[in-house]
This record gives C-alpha cells, structure tokens and sequence, in this order.
C-alpha cells in the first residue's frame, strides 16, 4: 500500500511549504487592498443635451429583463411594458432567466447587445453583477433603465422606482402595527439576499419600526428566493422557531403568498398577522378568508408601462437622465428625474376587503 | 489537430485468436478517428457553427464569438481535470461548490483588507485542501466517490454561506474585473482564452502522450488489473482529486473578478453543466475512454447552442429541453453503435477462410 509520507511526499510538501513562505512575504509587502481608490473613470459624459421636442423613433427594440421569467409580478409589468411599447410602435422582447440568480442575467444581457436591443428595461438581482454587461451594452448605443430594484447608479441611465423606499418600507411597518397592536415579535420574510430593493426597505422598516413602535421587535428575517415552496418553508421555519411570533411581514408578491397559503391552511390562521406586498389576484382568496387583513402594492403594469415610456424617451434624445428633466409618460402624464438618475412611480396603494375586488391584476 | 488521440475508441468486441487484428491499414487510421466519439461531437460542433454562422443573424461576430467564450471559460477549465477524474472510474460532484467556497472565501479575505495577490494563492490552496478532503475519503477510507462529492458539495456550499451569509461583495478593482473580460486585441477573443488553451494542452499531452495518462484508462478500466501491474491507483486517484480542486479554485476567482461579485451562491449548478459537456463528448461514465477533444467540442457545443437559441430568443425553459435531450443521445449514442458494429462484425469475418 503507497503510503503518503514516503520520503519524496515530505520533501515535495517541504517545497510547497517554502514556496508558499516566499509567495506570502512578497505579498505582503505590498499588493492591492480594497479601499484603495483606482480612480473610477467618469461616467458617459452627458455630450448630448436634452431635447425635450424630439420624437419618439418607430421601431425601437426594446427588452424587458425582469429578475427571472414565470414571476407574476413581473408578468404584470411586462404587459404594461408591453401596453407603453405599442403606443410608441416599438417592438417588445421579454426575456430572461428561469432562476433569480446574478449571474444569469449577464448572459441574457449579453445577447440583447448583441441583437442590438435600443432599450433595455431589466430588474436586478444583484446590484453589482450586471454592471459590466450593462456598461458594454450601453458602449453599444443601448439605454439602460432598471425598475423595480436598481443596480450601480453608474452603470444605468436611469432608474424606475415604484414608490418612495420610505413610503413602501413604513406603510408595511404601519400595517402591521396597526394589525397586532403595535408590540409583540415580528418576522420578515424576504426574496433574494441580495436584492437591492429588499434591503433597501428591510433597513428603512428596521429603522422605522425601532424609532415608531419601539414594543414591535423584528427577531429574524428569512429568505424565500422569490421561490413558492422554499418561501411556504421559510414560513413554516418562522412559526416553529418563534412560537411567540405576532406576524411577517413579507415585502414580496411570491413571499406573501406562499405565507397566505401555508396560515391559511395551519392553526396560526387569524393569530398571527400577514401583511407585506402583493398582488389582488393572488391575495384575493386569503383576505376574504381572513387570514390577510390588509396588504400593499403598487400598480406593476404601471411601473412597466413608465419604464418603457423612460427609456424610449431616451432612446429619441428628450431626456439625458440628469436631475430636473422632464418626460411625458403617455396617459400617466408627466414625470420629473429626481436624484441619482430616480424617477418615482408615485405613492402604495393599501389593499383590503373593501376595495379587493376593485382590481385585477 | 495538435493532440493525436490514440486512445483506445469506443468499446470493440475481441478479436478471436488467429485472426487478423482488427485495426485497418495505417492510410484509413485517421478516417477511422472520425467515427469515434471525439470525431462525431468535434463533426457535429463545426456543423453546427456553420449552420449558426450562415443562419443566425449576429451569431458570427467578433463580439458575440466573445461572449460565447467567456460563458463557456470556467465548463472548460474545470472539465480539464474532472475529465482525468471520469476517465479514471471516479467522480467529483462538489466542483461547483468549490467555486462558491472559494468565491465566497475570496470575497471574505477582500473585504478584511487582504492584498489580492496575497488572495489568490491562498484560495488556490484552499481549493487544494477541498479536494485533498475529496481525495482522502475516496482513496483512503475507500469510499464511492459519487457518495462523498455529493456530501462535500452540500457541506462545501454550506461552508460558504457560513463564510460570507447572504452577502455580496462586490468592490474589487476596476483594473482586475476589466482584465478578466477584455480581449485579445481587436479579435474579440477573451485575453483568458491563452491561458487556458496552454492548460488544455498541457492536460491533452498528460493525458494521451504520457504513461500516466495511460494508467488512468487503465485505472477507469480495471481498477484491479491496474493496481497488479504496478500502477499507485490510490496515490494518482488523490492527486487528482486535488488537482481537481485547485482548478475549481481557479475557476472560482475567475469567475468572481468575472462577474465581479463573489457571494456564496456563485456557480450554483455549474457541476452539471461541465459533466453534460464531458458526456457530450463522448467521455463513458464508467471511466475507461474517451479524450480531451470532445469534451472541449461538447463544452463549445454546449455554449454555442445555448448562445445561439438566446439570438433567437428560445425561452430558458426550452434550452434545457434541448441540453437534456442531448445528453440523452450523447450517451446513448454509443451503446446503440457498439451493439450495430457488434452485430455486424460476425457477417464480415465470416468470409474470411
């Protein structure tokens, strides 16, 4: 039987060692840290001043690229993308990949360049990911405007955001102190850990709920992936760690309904509260049973349907994406670029057994 | 070519003794290659590149043969060493997770200040290490090797989720990530490209010109038999699987400056794609044939369709149709041939006096 420690292993292990001693003092004196500032270079020079008259060009390709493809919501603002594109006779491609995960998107964003796509509308999963398939897409004449959850402001044009983060982050907190009293254990149940919009709100709720109702505390946020059954498993983990749990509250359409379906279907229904994002059609069931009371969202058809309108207005030169600009976004009026490239939909919209049945999507 | 495959081809029935030995005149030896399984697959990729080139709009482009490339980087240069693995009768299931382990390691040392070039060399260590585990279960306590990859690529994953949570970090120097996707010259092909052609050679000349490359078909044929005739099965076998996970380390850096993001989940997945692509070109299972240039034309195959179907915008969901039915007839394929050819070698011997 070889042994491994014959003579020739030891020695071969001594050299190792000794490279290994050498390749780590050349390191360490010296090398490239984080922090160190490399100079990034600026940004694409806004050389094309805004025109505010110009007109929309028939025949703009524009992709919608939304986290992963099968998602309702993202079904949702498709349609209205697909509502805006028509208006401005411009031709849509939906596309996308099957899982929410960073690196995927690249490849699709890849292939847009390459068909010479004139508008690319896409929600990250990361914000860092995708920027340097962005920034070639943009190198190749291509606006890139993100919705729903941003990338690096540097490597979009401009940036579609349904509400104001503290708008969405304290309506939900407000929900859900208003459903349970204002005191007792609060969950989060998320999408992606990485999602740029999630921790965006997760921070502002956490900072909300300490400083507005200081008896609510939030003991754990989990992660559903934007996936029905790991999010209906996340739940189930929830209840069974904390059984003193008051209510979750899930800032995400796929999170909150698979949290509906499992309360619903458990002897926690109508004890512990549910609120967070959702879609009416998919929480229609569950509030008139009760085990929803009251959720929010914005119009998703609506956030698409800007979003198409932002980048073809773009793509005609109306706009360069510098603060104070304005755009017409057909029937929903005219919009104005905030800071950092941001344009905001406007405010959430509550949901509850009066008004349910007043929408559908 | 460069890398004469004189490997054996796919399964042949013996030849009874006394007859004439079955391998054809020197002239036709090269004809012969064709119809092997690295033949038909590197067939099969030129066809359908030319079919692409001249049907597909933007498919042949300086750019686009860019980004092929790069999609298809990290599945061939973990296929380098999981085909000396396969070959050999062994299996490495936890590659991917050693790309998310060094990832999510190589994002935890950046983020505490660590040099980069101090960085890297550990990480390839670390990669060492992981496979060094893999190698040990496998050769010294004598397990499955199936069995223990799966484990090491649930407990490595979970390693890297302890290592870096649910976060990303993403502010490595502009001057690495950029270099990790520019090209050479104007030719739009990938910088990365050279060095990793250089590693396929070194690996194409270790695996068909050199004694060691012979052992491991010996190996991947007859364990036993190769062991009684001198060969360290179990030393080579572990040595493999180290090697194994240092390239899966190298994978993993590179695929973190790539993307520019290292984060615990990177790379999920990857493990099947680079085992369909050394399937697909024409690698048995079983271990004991197959050569390095169809596992690089399976990769290439492999990228290029998927690349080719997003041009004209095929959903995700029926690419994965597609790579599966591949697959399929990619280890099919094989058997039904050998069961022809043994079918019909009877009738041709048996007019011979």
């Amino acid at each position: 039987m070889t042994s491994f420690l014959t003579s020739r292993r030891l020695r071969g292990g001594l050299t190792g060692v000794a490279v290994a001693a050498m390749v780590l003092t050349t390191a360490a004196c010296g090398g490239t840290t984080r922090g160190e500032d490399e100079g990034s270079d600026s940004g694409a020079d806004a050389s094309a001043s805004a025109n505010p008259d110009a007109e929309i060009p028939a025949d703009l390709a524009v992709a919608f690229l939304p986290k992963q493809v099968n998602n309702p919501y993202f079904d949702i603002a498709a349609q209205g993308a697909e509502t805006a594109v028509g208006e401005y006779e411009g031709e849509l491609n939906v596309t996308g990949p099957s899982e929410a995960s960073a690196s995927s998107q690249v490849s699709y964003i890849n292939t847009l360049t390459q068909q010479g796509a004139d508008v690319i509308l896409t929600s990250a999963n990361d914000p860092n990911a995708i920027c340097s398939a962005l920034d070639q897409a943009r190198a190749a004449d291509a606006k890139v405007v993100t919705f729903d959850s941003d990338t690096d402001p540097e490597c979009r044009d401009l940036f579609i955001s349904q509400a104001t983060s503290e708008g969405i982050g304290q309506t939900q907190v407000d929900l859900m102190a208003e459903q349970i009293g204002g005191s007792g254990q609060v969950a989060i149940l998320s999408a992606t850990a990485n999602a740029t919009n999630q921790n965006a709100w997760i921070q502002l709720m956490e900072e909300y709920a300490a400083s507005e109702y200081p008896d609510m505390e939030i003991v754990a946020t989990v992660y559903g992936d934007d996936e029905d059954e790991k999010s209906f498993q996340e739940t189930q983990g929830l209840l069974q760690t904390y059984p003193e749990l008051k209510g979750i509250i899930s800032p995400t359409t796929v999170g909150i309904a698979a949290a509906a379906r499992y309360l619903s279907g458990s002897e926690y229904k109508g004890k512990v509260a549910l609120t967070g994002l959702g879609t009416p059609n998919q929480m229609r069931e569950f509030v008139k049973d009760g085990t929803v009371t009251a959720f929010a969202l914005w119009n998703p058809e609506e956030l698409g349907y800007l979003a198409a309108y932002a980048g073809a207005a773009l793509a005609a030169g109306q706009i360069t994406g510098e603060e104070g600009e304005t755009f017409e976004a057909g029937e929903l009026g005219e919009y104005t670029i905030e800071a950092d490239g941001t344009v905001v939909l406007g405010e959430p919209t509550e949901f509850n057994a009066d008004n349910i049945d007043d929408f559908d999507f | 070519m460069a890398v004469e495959s004189a490997h054996p081809s796919a399964p042949a029935p013996a030849t009874p003794a006394g007859q004439a030995p079955a391998q054809r005149p020197a002239p036709s030896s090269r004809l012969r290659l064709l119809g092997t399984g690295d033949g038909v697959i590197t067939l099969v990729l030129v066809a359908f590149l030319l079919v692409a080139a001249l049907s597909i709009d933007g498919f042949a482009s300086t750019r686009n043969t860019g980004f092929l490339l790069l999609d298809v980087v990290v599945i061939i240069l973990i296929a380098l060493p999981l085909t000396l693995v396969i070959i050999t009768g062994e299996i490495d299931l936890s590659v991917a997770s050693t790309v998310g382990l060094t990832s999510a390691v190589m994002g935890q040392l950046w983020f505490s200040g660590l040099p980069l070039e101090l960085i890297i060399p550990l990480c390839l260590l670390l990669g060492g290490v992981l496979g060094a585990l893999n190698g040990f279960l496998v050769t010294r306590l004598g397990l499955p090797s199936l069995a223990v990859t799966i484990g090491t690529l649930a407990l490595y994953r979970g390693l890297a989720f302890v290592v870096l949570g649910d976060r990303a970090v993403a502010d490595f120097p502009r001057s690495w990530t950029t270099w990790a996707l520019s090209s050479v010259g104007s030719t739009g092909i990938p910088v990365v490209v050279v060095p990793l052609l250089v590693l396929v050679v070194i690996t194409g000349v270790v695996l068909h010109a050199t004694p060691i490359g012979r052992s491991l078909y010996a190996m991947g044929n007859s364990e036993d038999a190769a062991r009684f005739s001198g060969i360290g099965v179990a030393r080579t076998k572990f040595w493999l699987f180290v090697v194994t996970g240092a390239v899966a380390a190298l994978g993993g850096i590179y695929w973190t400056l790539r993307y520019g993001s290292a984060r615990a989940d990177n790379a999920q997945g990857l493990e099947l794609q680079v085992i369909a692509a050394i399937l697909l070109g024409g690698v048995s299972i079983f271990g004991g044939s197959g050569g390095l240039v169809g596992v690089i034309a399976g990769a290439l195959l492999l990228g290029s369709l998927r690349n080719a179907l997003q041009l004209v915008n095929v959903p995700a969901d029926v690419l994965n149709i597609v790579t599966g039915v591949l697959l399929i007839i990619a280890v099919v394929t094989p058997q039904v041939a050998a069961a022809v050819r043994g079918r019909r070698r009877p009738r041709a011997h048996a007019a011979t006096p």
